[in-house]
């Protein structure tokens, strides 16, 4: 009689996972454990459809954490639960094949959330779930998929529901998710069975090759060591126990009507980068009067809504179209949502040190609590434009206070939104930046360059304010 | 030369691009999340691929999954979020795997609230997750800086194969400075010898952490020791100012160093010898550098906004030779001239 040698395709010929002492095809698999029936499901599905070049499975955590033992592809071995992110990862990079295989624990416990969401994504990949009720590496835990009254290490009387809760249906779960082009839960307990299971596992490749989104298969799989069952009354409990828990089922097939999920191709070049961020329109500098220069430091406060970050970015812009050093601070977070809010600014021929303002030559109050804050902080010698709205204010010795209505100018000059505008008019003709007319011009086009109907405008009113101080400020 | 007036988080998501980066994979969290957003709006209109992750723990992993591929990916994250990032770098560590996580520092513990801190800096660089292993730490201290250690973070990934961290805080994510573009764009180009791409060349590549030979595991571990060992042969890098002749050395990172520098000049004006040690690498940390300055008499003081985290890896790099003295604000408050200045003073008083 010969030896008839049946050589699985798909699966690498030997095994070293076992070490020099076992038999070179011996898997790491307890006897009669599921996981090898569906790596040679996989594994001559892969050859059938020949990509296993194309393909990259991912092995989970638990007894499957040795999967890169057998599959002839590229193989990559990720964190308890994770694999549909690591898949994830490397389907958008590579558009390629993606295969994750995971057991209950870590499909459905741990990595709950990851494989829901890349579900919903409808990422491109083939996800094979073994469910035998039980964690099997770490010794026979009770897993979510665990029966009520099945008995396991951590629920020796059976699983209590009102202390351990419900097995969880992952089919049912991701059936419910719009983007899956294929979910079908299968069984390994038999021939006629694994038949069905050979025809899904298959089906979900085909998709793969065919960039058509998302399979999930669940394998309901045999685990005699960790049931404490013998072969054939495991696979008993899968017809007659869990196949009543979990309905052996087709639950959707897409397939023939999903198109390809397209996939954009990485574009590096350095034309395209230079292009998005517009590099090849930055106006020249504007000329300052370098000899009479100053930096100076500013802080800009008031209402969140009230322009007082804007106001500091146009600084910035003008400081920026004057060619000078310039950083630009602002309180953030839920301050600049209905709170007071400040910004600092620092102008400087120089680099600049800390980026914050604690001794400003300029302070700019919209509102007294602000005002109340930071005044005594101005240097002496150093300026305070508040909204003259707030009546009699009390300025600190040595500085200068310039009561500007700046809502009531904003008005005036055609828009109640602009009092900024008007304190940034206001801070051109006093003069106290030391930049030049020009450089605020470009500064308010810059800051307007997204509504370019409001630029004029906006010039209008910097010429009002400017009129104003001219007019009223000694 | 191409300058613009760019947010700092702003200029992370630049440099990764001009870097070849064309995968990003993030959670939302303040004060990082204008890197989501600027990654959402800017990598798709180049190709690249950008997903909002369901948790930091899938960004990571995702993270994890384009690298195995040779792609040049990046994160970005704030110190709640790093922390639950810590189980993927461990992974990315052990696998070997090249990635890019930036952290834009907030206060904490816990919640805490979403000022500017630096208290990451045991987390991010003593390691965090579990096992024996290090990632890289670039710390950048200005706007120009987020977008060039962002690209510099990139190439070291690949060099040594290792997770690279940028760690900046709230203040240089959220402020606005003017950034030169970058002169050059990377194309990558994929390594066949490692990455598993689903391609024929790469087939019998296989990207793993596990070694469950004990033996095996201890020669890999003791590999990854004489990587690092290399790494700090290598990669250090600092900057100093005015050290030759100082009597007080401040040493900080990150925004902390900025408001160092300004003490510097400030004290320098009063005729006081004050120098400034700037680590650009907190791990490799410049040890040597720093344990030479302290062959002369200085007082050292870290200005860093965290409990003296840095202070201790200053005392074990000077085998305590010289005080090191600690000027720190926490919660979420930025330290202030007037603290480093006080501190200055009385030192400079004691020594008389």
């Amino acid at each position: 009689m010969t030896e008839k040698v049946l050589c699985t395709k798909g699966i690498y010929k030997e095994f070293p996972r076992k070490g020099p002492n076992a038999a070179p095809s011996a898997t790491h698999y307890c006897p009669g454990c599921g996981h090898g029936i569906l790596h040679k499901l996989i594994g001559e599905a892969m050859a059938e459809l020949e990509i296993q070049d194309d393909t990259v499975m991912i092995s989970p955590v638990g007894c499957a954490v040795f999967a890169y033992y057998y599959f002839d592809c590229g193989n990559i071995q990720v964190a308890h639960g994770r694999a549909p992110a690591v898949a994830t990862g490397v389907s958008r990079a590579t558009d390629k094949i993606v295969i994750s295989y995971q057991g209950d624990g870590d499909l459905a416990s741990i990595g709950l959330n990851e494989t829901l969401q890349a579900a919903n994504r409808g990422e491109k990949m083939a996800v094979f779930f073994i469910n035998n009720t039980v964690y099997g590496m770490t010794g026979g835990q009770m897993a979510p998929t665990t029966l009520i009254g099945e008995k396991t290490m951590t629920s020796p009387d059976g699983r209590d529901p009102l202390t351990q809760g419900y097995p969880l249906h992952m089919c049912e779960l991701i059936n419910s998710l719009k983007a899956p082009v294929f979910i079908e839960r299968v069984a390994l307990s038999d021939p006629a069975h694994i038949r069905g299971a050979r025809k899904a596992v298959r089906k979900a490749l085909e998709i793969q090759k065919a960039g058509l989104g998302y399979a999930f298969v669940e394998v309901l799989s045999p685990c005699p060591t960790n049931l404490g069952k013998a072969a054939i009354s495991s696979n008993d409990f899968i017809n007659n126990e869990m196949a009543q828990e979990f309905p052996i089922q087709n639950f959707r097939d897409r397939s023939a009507e999903a198109t390809p999920v397209p996939r954009a191709k990485s574009d590096f070049s350095k034309a395209s980068l230079d292009t998005l961020f517009d590099l090849d329109s930055i106006p020249a500098h504007v000329p300052c009067d370098e000899a009479n220069f100053k930096g100076s430091q500013v802080k800009i406060s008031g209402f969140g809504g009230q322009g007082v970050l804007s106001l500091g970015v146009m600084l910035t812009q003008a400081a920026q179209a004057a060619g000078k050093k310039v950083s630009w601070y602002p309180s953030y977070g839920p301050e600049q949502r209905g709170g007071t809010s400040n910004c600092s600014v620092t102008i400087s021929s120089e680099a600049i040190g800390s980026p914050v303002v604690y001794h400003p030559d300029l302070l700019v109050a919209m509102n007294r609590p602000s005002l109340e804050k930071f005044k005594n902080d101005v240097k002496p010698g150093g300026t305070i434009m508040y909204d003259a709205i707030m009546g009699e204010v009390e300025m600190p010795a040595g500085v200068r206070g310039i009561a500007v209505p700046a809502q009531e100018l904003a008005v005036k000059a055609g828009s109640a939104k602009a009092a900024n505008t008007i304190m940034f008019g206001v801070m051109l003709e006093l003069g106290i930046t030391h930049l030049p007319a020009e450089a605020f011009a470009k500064a308010l086009a810059a800051n307007f360059s997204k509504k370019p109907k409001l630029i004029p405008l906006n010039q209008e009113i910097l010429e009002f304010a400017r009129k104003w101080v001219r007019e009223t400020v000694k | 030369m191409a300058t613009k007036l760019v947010k700092g988080n702003t200029a992370v998501v630049i440099g990764a691009l001009y870097a070849g980066s064309d995968c990003y994979f993030g959670y939302p969290i303040t004060p990082a999340s204008e890197v989501l957003h600027e990654a959402s709006h800017l990598y798709p209109k180049l190709g690249r691929k950008f997903i909002q992750a369901e948790s930091e723990e899938a960004s990571i992993n995702m993270v994890y999954g384009a690298a195995s591929t040779g792609h040049r990916v990046f994160t970005a994250s704030s110190g709640p979020g790093v922390s639950l990032m810590q189980e993927g770098v461990s992974y990315m560590a052990g696998a070997e795997l090249p990635g890019v996580i930036v952290d834009i520092m907030r206060a904490g513990p816990g919640l805490g609230n979403i000022g500017p801190e630096q208290g990451d800096y045991s987390q991010v660089v003593h390691g965090g997750g579990h096992g024996n292993y290090h990632a890289l730490v670039l710390a950048p201290n200005c706007v120009q800086e987020m977008c060039d250690f962002t690209r510099l973070a990139f190439d070291l990934a690949f060099k040594w194969r290792s997770p690279v961290y940028v760690l900046a805080d709230g203040v240089l994510g959220q402020m606005i400075e003017q950034l030169e573009f970058p002169e050059e764009a990377i194309e990558p180009k994929v390594n066949d010898d490692w990455a598993v791409k689903g391609t024929k060349e790469t087939r019998k590549n296989l990207v793993t952490s596990i070694f469950l030979n004990f033996e095996q595991l201890e020669a890999f571990n003791n590999r990854l020791q004489e990587k690092y060992a290399r790494i700090e042969a290598e990669e250090c890098r600092w900057n100093e100012e005015a050290t030759a002749d100082a009597d007080i050395v401040l040493v900080a990172y990150g925004i902390s160093s900025r408001i160092a520098k300004t003490a510097m000049d400030t004290a320098r004006k009063e005729g006081l010898k004050v120098g400034l040690f700037r680590p650009h690498t907190l791990f490799p940390f410049p040890k040597a550098a720093l344990n030479k300055l302290a062959d002369r008499p200085v007082s050292f003081i870290s200005v860093e906004m965290s409990n003296g985290q840095m202070a201790d890896d200053i005392r074990l790099a000077i085998s305590c030779r010289r005080p090191v003295e600690l000027v720190s604000r926490l919660g979420g408050n930025l330290i202030t001239l007037d603290q480093v200045m006080d501190k200055i003073h009385s030192i400079a008083g004691n020594r008389g």
